[in-house]
């Protein structure tokens, strides 16, 4: 029986409640369940469930419902007190700070707030960030599903009052030395980034902090900023106010490769700076980079190593290589390769950062007959129905696809651990995977990955080989190096970054073909 | 438009701000409310026909018409309640307030409050206690008797006493026991603390019989809410004036009927907004639960409207017993109705907010657009007439109230070329 | 100077409109901060907003 449970005018932001959902669907005698806010999306959600039905039809974005298929109404009550004491229990943790309703209510308890960070539904966004821009607030917006046409409006108001307006889709900030949304805790340093991509920030700030040096200012422009659309507006407000910083001596720029008009305008703006610049395009033109001065990068780790050796008044050569030395690299893929029974013959890639699983497709390339995956480098590689026999595939789990009514696997890793316990069998050689830590991933993502490798040990009778890099710091509140532990136990290899993670298997694939051969 | 709503919003709480309520005398409602007549009998919330109103309205009215003489039993009361021959009208509609059933009725005594700011009265009956009384819908004897004490006592000894102790300020009064523990609404100790202690010696200089104001003492002494009766027509007497201001969004009134619930705004006159009163979410006394309420009722809700009762429950964190709360509550369910007002009150301090203003003038585009709806603290009746309390919670008025009214804002708006 | 390299000057004075834990990794960070109690305006009512617009014109 379909039961329903509801509040109205009770709010709960929606990652609180799918990860109660969660909790509800383990109780004995759910079959299904949906825990949140009365929008449409949910209310179709319901319907996808069958969990649809006019008690939840007439709700409001600002009504809370519980709809459930039970075996009977004890458990539609077990239900209901467990949302109840779940909810609570959230409450109880919160503090007991005054939360306002309104911006002017706000504005009341701290007069002078300069930086507003937006995570509500993309349909409501732009209107909130308007009003904060009316204000001269700063604003980093992580919320995506925000038109085009939107951007572009409230970029070219930020631009008009120099404010930043970080996204939409923006993950990933450190403004004076404080992580936002998914960020890395990096030692402070005289490198200034502009990233148009989160993942991709997170790699290059990390490695930074490894490499020994710091960070300025990171400032994220959100995916959308360099399609001809947006045309850059954001980087290039961010350029100038690095530019201006004293405290920056290089400036890094990140994104996947621009449209051609928009890379012009902001290599243009290399020339008005005497201060280094290191662009990595992402798989972009490379020759352009140099001919407009800047310094060109053939991965997020080469970036890193090429701003530290700018803000060190040296070059760097590209690093292309591994930090380990030959030797020891082939020792590593030998031992793993020669362990492989006949029947494991295929690369498992399983990303959580779009960016990073972007850099392993280009790093790959076609070589392996060519690699199948949600983000494919070409059309012919889409994944159908995400089955993933037969061929080497790298996912993307970030993607929307994996994304409806979830949180993002950076936040919940069980989809994750969800897909490595149903793609990896005795037909698996590979399995590539990032490790993000940092401020608002999961309070531990080795952690997971460990668990679910152990599970696989037990589970898959051939020995499946686990390359994975972990994308962070030792200041990180998940630890580094405990991260770091927790994957090797299991056996997992561990590189210093994706791109050597990339090689590495590379590495091991060619000498599997050969092995085949 | 913005601006002309916001200069005549800043207008009407101007006013709210200016008042100064004075109890000034008792009156008899014949006499001193304007309207009354020996068959009308006057109710809380906006108006509503029998067939509509819910069992201690009922009961209230047949107690009324008995108590009048008008009716002999039960049976005699309602063939007259639906005869034709008695008029009802809102306490409202004639500067009145009633808690509860809040009826009224020709003989009764009457407080006589004045804002001495801008000349305007309003009326009040006097508390009769808990348990078996008139407001909560109960009749019979014990009912009738003691509203005859009341008339033929009561009453005329308090008007002596205010006459020879001259008008009490109430303002003054309100202000002192906001920071005494009390909200003026749910919780009214310290109230009827204060004006018995005010009026005692004067009541003892009146002229009559030492049995007579033994009696009248601790009648009151008796009953905690007593002072409730004297907030209600200060509050009311000091939103009047903020009536009728041309562009004005703030909402002047609040009341509920037991059926309906309603709201009247400043530009939009004697208009009631209505919805469904709510049934009450709170601690039920021992033995009674949620389906034994009746629907919200009462002009209490005035106390609100005005800035006090509810919103003012920072200042009584006692209250949040009956609503299964924490004091932490208390405060933040205050500070919310900061985003639903105009301004803060200039009188009446709350001591745990660094003594900041209590929340004072609602606004309807606020209530719409944040979601937020006043909060009021309440009694519970039984829905049987005459069973009377059964518990006290948390209530809201229904969002429908206040988007019929932003709706009828705007249109008024067209039709008069403004917008 | 731009605002935003005022804002490299100052401490961040955060208003978090969203996820709590954006607001709770804030507070990790000794940043000053208050997590909004956001809700849709006018809870999203299409006709309610539509009102609430065209009250807000400058006149």
């Amino acid at each position: 029986m379909v039961l329903y449970d509801i509040r109205k005018n009770a709010y709960y932001d929606s990652v609180t409640l799918m990860l109660i959902s969660k909790e509800i669907k383990q109780i004995e005698g759910v079959a299904e369940v949906l825990v949140g806010m009365g929008t449409d999306l949910n209310k179709e959600l319901s319907s996808n469930l069958g969990l649809g039905g006019e008690a939840i039809d007439g709700l409001s974005p600002n009504d809370f419902f519980i709809a459930a298929e039970v075996s009977n109404e004890q458990v539609m009550a077990e239900v209901v007190e467990t949302v109840a004491r779940l909810l609570t229990q959230k409450k109880a943790s919160g503090d007991s700070v005054y939360r306002p309703v309104t911006l002017n209510a706000a504005k009341g308890m701290i007069p002078e707030l300069n930086l507003a960070v937006v995570s509500i539904a993309g349909q409501y966004a732009e209107d909130e960030v308007d009003r904060l821009l009316e204000e001269n607030i700063h604003v980093m917006l992580f919320s995506d599903n925000v038109s085009v046409e939107a951007e572009k409006k409230l970029k070219q108001k930020a631009v008009d009052r120099g404010l930043l307006m970080m996204g939409p889709d923006c993950g990933t900030a450190i403004i004076n030395g404080i992580a936002l949304a998914f960020a890395n805790v990096v030692k402070r340093g005289p490198i200034g980034v502009i990233g148009a991509s989160g993942t991709g920030t997170q790699e290059v700030t990390s490695l930074i902090d490894r490499l020994g040096s710091g960070v300025s200012q990171v400032i994220g422009t959100g995916g959308r900023d360099l399609k001809s659309e947006i045309g850059g507006l954001m980087m290039l407000q961010a350029f100038d106010a690095l530019i201006a910083d004293p405290e920056t001596k290089v400036i890094v720029l990140i994104s996947k490769p621009p449209a051609p008009e928009v890379a012009e305008k902001i290599l243009k703006k290399v020339s008005e700076t005497s201060k280094p610049v290191v662009v990595d395009f992402i798989g972009g033109d490379i020759e352009m980079i140099r001919k407009a001065g800047a310094i060109p990068c053939i991965s997020l780790e080469d970036t890193a190593y090429k701003a530290v050796a700018a803000a060190n008044g040296e070059t760097a050569a590209d690093f292309a290589g591994f930090e380990m030395s030959d030797a020891e690299i082939s020792k590593i893929v030998d031992h793993a390769v020669s362990g492989l029974k006949p029947s494991q013959k295929f690369l498992r890639g399983l990303y959580t950062g779009g960016t990073l699983a972007d850099e392993a497709m280009k790093l790959l390339g076609n070589q392996f007959g060519g690699i199948y995956s949600n983000i494919p480098l070409s059309p012919e590689y889409e994944l159908e129905n995400l089955n993933v026999t037969g061929k080497h595939t790298c996912l993307d789990l970030g993607e929307d696809q994996f994304t409806v009514g979830r949180p993002h696997p950076m936040i919940d890793p069980s989809t994750r651990t969800e897909r490595m316990l149903k793609d990896i069998d005795e037909s698996t050689a590979i399995v590539l995977m990032d490790v993000v830590i940092g401020y608002g991933s999961h309070e531990n993502p080795a952690g997971e990955v460990a668990d679910s490798v152990r599970k696989l040990k037990a589970k898959v009778g051939a020995p499946v080989v686990y390359v994975a890099s972990i994308t962070g710091t030792s200041g990180d509140p998940q630890g580094f190096e405990s991260s770091k532990e927790q994957l090797e136990a299991e056996g997992v290899i561990v590189m210093p970054s994706n791109a050597q993670a990339v090689r590495l298997v590379g590495k091991m694939m060619h000498a599997l073909a050969q092995k085949e051969a | 438009m913005l601006e002309l709503i916001n200069k005549a919003n800043a207008e009407a709480v101007d006013r709210i701000q200016k008042a100064q309520p004075k109890v000034v005398g008792i009156g008899v409602a014949l006499n001193d409310i304007p309207g009354m007549t020996k068959k009308t009998i006057l109710h809380a919330g906006p108006p509503i026909t029998w067939d509509r109103m819910s069992g201690p309205l009922r009961g209230a009215i047949i107690g009324g018409l008995i108590y009048e003489g008008l009716a002999a039993d039960e049976a005699e009361a309602i063939k007259l309640a639906t005869s034709g021959e008695i008029t009802f009208d809102s306490c409202h509609h004639h500067n009145a307030v009633g808690p509860m059933a809040g009826v009224v009725t020709a003989s009764m005594p009457v407080w006589i409050v004045e804002n001495e700011t801008f000349g305007n009265r309003t009326y009040c009956t006097l508390n009769e206690g808990l348990g078996k009384v008139l407001r909560f819908g109960a009749f019979g004897e014990e009912v009738t008797t003691r509203l005859k004490w009341m008339a033929s006592i009561l009453g005329p000894v308090l008007k002596e006493a205010l006459a020879l102790h001259g008008p009490i300020d109430l303002k003054t009064m309100i202000a002192q026991v906001i920071q005494m523990g009390d909200e003026g609404h749910n919780r009214n100790k310290a109230g009827t603390s204060l004006l018995i202690r005010e009026i005692a010696p004067y009541i003892v200089m009146t002229s009559y019989s030492n049995e007579d104001k033994i009696d009248v003492l601790k009648f009151l002494n008796s009953n905690d809410h007593f002072f409730l009766n004297l907030t209600m027509p200060a509050a009311k007497s000091a939103l009047d004036p903020a009536a009728n201001i041309p562009y004005s969004t703030i909402v002047y009134g609040m009341a509920r009927n037991g059926t309906d619930f309603g709201i009247r705004v400043s530009a939009l006159g004697d208009r009631w907004f209505t919805g469904p009163a709510e049934i009450i979410d709170g601690l039920f006394f021992p033995g009674y639960t949620k389906e034994d309420g009746n629907p919200d009722i009462g002009d209490s809700v005035i106390t609100e409207t005005s800035g006090i009762g509810g919103f003012a429950m920072a200042a009584a964190p006692a209250i949040v017993q009956f609503v299964g709360g924490t004091p932490a509550d208390a405060v933040n369910y205050s500070t919310m109705m900061y985003e639903i007002t105009e301004a803060e009150n200039i009188a009446y301090k709350i001591p745990v907010l660094n003594f900041r203003g209590t929340p004072t003038g609602i606004d309807i585009r606020k209530v719409v657009e944040t979601q937020i709806l006043p909060i009021i603290n309440t009694g519970i009746a039984h829905k049987n007439a005459g069973v009377g309390q059964v518990g006290a919670g948390l209530v809201r008025p229904p969002m429908k109230c206040f988007e019929d009214a932003l709706e009828a804002f705007v249109i008024k708006m067209e039709q008069e070329g403004i917008l | 100077m731009s605002r935003i390299n005022e804002l490299f000057k100052q401490d961040l004075k955060v208003v978090n409109m969203g996820l709590e834990s954006f607001y709770n990794d804030l507070k990790a960070q000794k940043v000053e901060t208050i997590h909004m109690n956001w809700r849709p305006r006018a809870g999203g009512n299409p006709k309610m907003l539509a009102l609430l617009k065209r009250l807000n014109t400058k006149k």
